[in-house]
């Protein structure tokens, strides 16, 4: 394994000591970008957690390694303790001193840490979280999503190689979900720290992720930037409704009479809902599987208002035994469509066949 | 109201209450750290010995102390090579049998404090870049200070309170080792029950006090766990 300054570099083979499963095992060769937010995604008992453990030092592995930006942190039996490694962690759960106020919270990482943060700095984050009129209260006076945010300022303010993120939101409601994720969209803006987020929601490695790692059973079963992974239509893991892809676009046009924007991409254009967006501002288109239906000449008698041109790629059996999912190359950007097994047959589509995908609904994630 | 000797008594029991108390937080601190925190095989036998002044009577704990301290004693024979001749019937000898007397009531409640912490908190600070013995003082020792007021009230009601002990090790000499429990087991003796009745109202008022502050403390926290043996 090479050290390379710019990627963090993991290799585990771990049985943990209190899993629950006798048999599991966590065994894995990754290597990840060192920059931008790496989505760990599986379902319980996946070995996510266990992955991020092992990461922060917390989990102790007989062997293995661990290179973070070039720096070792584990190679074989040198171990490097938890509190040398420049790790921030953030816990599922609210995990702040009860008996510290949010201010003593935060300066307890800050007063430990071996490079002096720069006071613009400090409040750049404090600001970033929104914490300003909160840092003289105590945890049991705080919300939990308020309690999320002082417990990832306090991770951030040490000025982590890297931070890690277990579930950050599954302990929040739908509303403080809500509230939270504007918080992490920026932080992925306007910091450089690489961030290990995971979580076994989709939606948000949709909104977050750059890169995507699929964990089952211990082992990694699809890897990779985020639009080649979730076009990737033998997923072991099945999204169902969720299946979809995502792809960067960027404001090309506004159109006041109608409300819209158009999205330009590599390889087409979409008109998607004004969400106030600027011109010329990237962002992140969602097409879900569902909401495309293929045809072989162009329609310009529905509601439907964006249409492109593709060519059949894969063409792949769904979970449901009546449904199809067929994957479209369109310019650089795949699109999936999940479709009735019966239309595939009347259109006696294949591969390599060009057809129409009319998509009925586009999300901006961000 | 009280006589010299009771008065003696009482200032000679708070003192020795005081001293094995402070003494008993300190040791009994990290060795309750170690029984809250530890996956060794030893936890169980240790622990176990911790909890024997619990059920053991007094007298089989103070038989063995005497025999310790005594001149034939390993003990005995270290503190006279040392030239502080035998602890057997002397101040410093009632505050060895005291603090092992008294071990679990501090041991015990601090142990609870401890667990109740999880290990979360820990794991916190440990990557907040704080080091095991940093954790132990910025983070332990202050989630658990509801249990260190519990154990030093328990410890010092306890000392207080001791009688099988004393009388073992320490006999009955008036301002080193006639402690108030003796003192109102004399009066009996010499048939002072007026005497007796005030020392021993004494002690139930104060021992009604002790346990009313621990109660109130634990309805208020109630994530400390209280527990102690007799």
């Amino acid at each position: 394994m090479t050290a390379d300054s710019n990627t963090i570099n993991i290799a585990i083979q771990h049985r943990p000591n209190k899993s629950r499963v006798q048999t599991f095992c966590l065994d894995l060769n990754l290597q990840l970008p060192g920059k931008g937010i790496t989505a760990i995604f599986g379902e319980s008992g996946s070995g996510k957690t266990t992955l991020l453990r092992c990461l922060a030092g917390l989990e102790k592995m007989l062997g293995g390694e661990i290179h973070v930006k070039g720096l070792v942190w584990q190679s074989g039996s040198k171990i490097k303790p938890i509190h040398e490694r420049r790790v921030g962690y953030v816990f599922q759960e609210s995990s702040l001193f009860p008996h510290l106020s949010v201010e003593q919270n935060i300066d307890y990482g800050v007063k430990r840490s071996p490079v002096m943060l720069s006071k613009p700095n400090y409040e750049k984050i404090i600001e970033l979280m929104g914490l300003y009129s909160l840092l003289e209260r105590f945890p049991e006076q705080l919300s939990g999503g308020e309690r999320q945010r002082v417990a990832i300022a306090r991770a951030l303010l040490i000025e982590p190689d890297i931070l890690l993120m277990d579930e950050p939101l599954a302990s929040l409601d739908g509303r403080r979900k809500q509230e939270i994720m504007p918080y992490l969209e920026s932080m992925h803006e306007k910091l450089d720290v690489p961030i290990i987020y995971v979580t076994h929601s989709i939606d948000e490695v949709a909104r977050l992720a750059d890169h995507l790692v699929v964990l089952q059973g211990g082992t990694v079963m699809a890897e990779g930037p985020l639009g080649e992974v979730l076009a990737n239509t033998d997923l072991p893991i099945k999204l169902g409704e969720d299946t979809g892809v995502v792809f960067e676009a960027r404001v090309a046009e506004r159109d006041d009479d109608w409300n819209l924007l158009r999205a330009e991409f590599l390889g087409g254009e979409l008109w998607v809902r004004d969400g106030g967006d600027s011109l010329d501002q990237s962002i992140r288109i969602r097409v879900l599987a569902r909401d495309v239906s293929l045809a072989l000449s162009a329609h310009t008698d529905t509601s439907i208002i964006n249409r492109l041109w593709g060519r059949i790629e894969k063409i792949h059996e769904d979970e449901d035994r009546a449904m199809l999912l067929v994957r479209l190359v369109v310019g650089e950007v795949r699109l999936l469509a999940r479709v009735s097994r019966r239309s595939a047959h009347q259109l006696a589509i294949k591969i390599g066949d060009e057809v129409w995908a009319q998509i009925k609904g586009v999300a901006i994630l961000r | 109201m009280f006589s010299e000797g009771d008065v003696t008594a009482i200032f000679l029991t708070l003192r020795l209450a005081t001293t094995v108390t402070l003494i008993l937080l300190v040791l009994g601190a990290p060795l309750a750290w170690w029984l809250a925190r530890t996956n060794s095989r030893l936890k169980g036998p240790i622990g176990a010995l911790v909890a024997l002044p619990l059920v053991l009577p007094p007298t089989v704990l103070g038989f063995y102390l005497l025999l310790a301290l005594g001149p034939n004693g390993p003990i005995g024979q270290v503190t006279q090579s040392l030239g502080l001749g035998t602890l057997a019937f002397s101040y410093s000898g009632l505050v060895i049998g005291s603090v092992l007397y008294s071990l679990p009531f501090v041991v015990q409640p601090l142990q609870n404090a401890f667990e109740a912490i999880g290990d979360r908190p820990l794991e916190v600070a440990a990557t907040l870049g704080a080091s095991p013995i940093d954790r132990y003082f910025s983070i332990a020792v202050p989630m658990a200070k509801p249990g260190f007021f519990t154990a030093a009230v328990l410890g010092f009601a306890h000392t207080v309170g001791e009688f099988g002990v004393v009388l073992m090790i320490g006999g009955n000499i008036p301002g080193e080792t006639r402690v108030v429990s003796v003192q109102i087991y004399d009066h009996v003796e010499a048939l002072a029950y007026d005497e007796a009745n005030r020392l021993a109202l004494l002690m139930i008022v104060f021992s009604f006090l002790v346990l009313l502050s621990v109660y109130s403390l634990r309805k208020k926290s109630q994530r400390q766990i209280l527990s102690f043996g007799s």
